[in-house]
């Protein structure tokens, strides 16, 4: 069930990206001002999303296990919080290539955008490695929740960032931010690719999750092995 | 109030086993002021470039001593199993975590104190020109540090890689804070006061102290039963 499951969610997210992906490099015109960079905000903004909604979910989970105690939400919360991570990185590699090309620098030095999503890569990237320095699952769980807990406050900053201070980043564009900095019927596929790539997080989710049992059954016949 | 009592016993226990031993205020103090004289032969400033660069350099050293006090913080209690005797007495998570808190927070304080005629001494700079001021910052700065490090100090305390993990979880967690504190730190130490349009980086000190000090004392049963 679960492999058709994923089978399904990555064909439509497939189907959808290549969708978009022939609108966007086919139909949509280079933007007046940045040229045919600007393309790169639709993958920017979905992966962006697409890790905030992770980290958020990561730690609602790890609020549900520090309450329940049930090792079930920890794995799912760590393999959550590692998908997000990567689309952070995928955020924050695209951003820097708009950034060479747009602004002539890789990175914006003081920026509080770019320097709070740093920041919380840098967490996430400690969340894990502490959870490999652990060995007991039920310390590890509760370890990780905490962190995870801390970790998802610094979101908010970067959420809001580019509405306290004035950086180098673009301020908000979609209009449900009150931003507005698109031409109308662009704004649209913005959304359509968020679907996409929330749709393709899903499934790594979903393989993710099935090792990280599998590795919790090896782990215990081990423990098992070693005491018998 | 009762937990309150509680966390201060815990505190003055955590103060006299140091102020008998002196192993972390020894190791702290000296450290910093062996890297202010390394920073100020590395770096030799003339008072323009003290004024830019001296609050930062002054907090990273406090950050860094931070760290050394923190390490430390939970890690004492290993030997003969006190931890588990703490946490098995009648003081409740939050006390007993509020407690190692104010007596981080008063050893961090003490290096700070000794460390700041040092600084002045190497740096110059006119950093005694706003007294009230540079105590309200260094108080804040210094409980946000104080709350982060005994977290993530208690968190590690039964970890292999503890000393290498403090750090490497504790600063970036604590980055709004010290974007905070390297602003007003410059500004005190170029000698100027803290204006209303900087204001806003006490509130952000301010905020993040008191978030993640509700947070911790929130989760206190989780961040110490590992």
């Amino acid at each position: 069930m679960r492999q058709k499951l994923i089978v399904a969610m990555l064909l439509v997210s497939s189907a959808l990206l290549v969708r978009n992906l022939y609108t966007i490099l086919l139909d949509f015109p280079d933007e007046a001002n940045q040229g045919a960079i600007w393309r790169i905000f639709y993958f920017h903004l979905p992966s962006a999303l697409t890790s905030f909604i992770g980290f958020y979910t990561g730690a609602a989970l790890s609020i549900m296990y520090l309450w329940k105690k049930d090792l079930k939400y920890d794995a799912l919360a760590a393999v959550i919080n590692e998908v997000s991570l990567v689309f952070a990185s995928i955020t924050l590699i695209t951003g820097m290539i708009w950034a060479r090309i747009a602004w002539g620098i890789w990175w914006a030095v003081g920026d509080h955008r770019l320097t709070s999503y740093l920041v919380c890569i840098l967490m996430y990237a400690g969340y894990l490695m502490l959870r490999r320095s652990v060995q007991d699952p039920a310390q590890r769980a509760s370890l990780s929740a905490v962190i995870a807990i801390f970790a998802s406050l610094d979101i908010i900053i970067v959420w809001k960032s580019i509405e306290w201070w004035r950086g180098n980043h673009p301020g908000p564009v979609l209009s449900i931010r009150n931003g507005g900095g698109m031409a109308a019927g662009w704004e649209g596929l913005a959304y359509w690719n968020v679907l996409a790539i929330s749709l393709l997080a899903i499934p790594m989710i979903l393989i993710r999750l099935k090792q990280e049992q599998m590795q919790g059954e090896i782990d215990s016949v081990r423990r098992f092995a070693h005491e018998v | 109030m009762k937990t309150l009592r509680q966390a201060l016993v815990i505190t003055r226990k955590d103060l006299r086993a140091e102020l008998r031993t002196k192993e972390t205020l020894n190791a702290a103090v000296s450290f910093s002021i062996s890297v202010l004289l390394l920073f100020s032969f590395a770096l030799d400033p003339t008072p323009d470039q003290t004024a830019e660069i001296g609050g930062g350099v002054l907090w990273m050293i406090f950050l860094f001593a931070g760290t050394l006090v923190f390490n430390r913080s939970f890690a004492r209690e290993l030997p003969n199993d006190c931890l588990d005797a703490l946490v098995a007495s009648p003081a409740s998570s939050a006390a007993i975590f509020l407690g190692k808190c104010f007596a981080g927070f008063s050893m961090m304080l003490i290096v700070e104190v000794l460390s700041l005629p040092v600084f002045v001494l190497f740096f110059g700079g006119r950093i005694m020109d706003h007294p009230g001021q540079l105590s309200v910052t260094l108080l804040l700065a210094t409980w946000s540090v104080t709350i982060m490090g005994t977290t993530f100090s208690a968190l590690t305390v039964n970890l292999r890689l503890r000393e290498l993990m403090l750090p490497v979880l504790v600063y970036p967690m604590l980055l709004p804070a010290m974007l905070a504190a390297f602003r007003l730190l410059t500004m005190l130490v170029a000698g100027q006061a803290i204006g209303s349009e900087d204001l806003q980086w006490l509130r952000v000190l301010f905020g993040f102290d008191l978030i993640f000090t509700c947070l911790a004392l929130a989760l206190a049963d989780s961040i110490l039963v590992n």
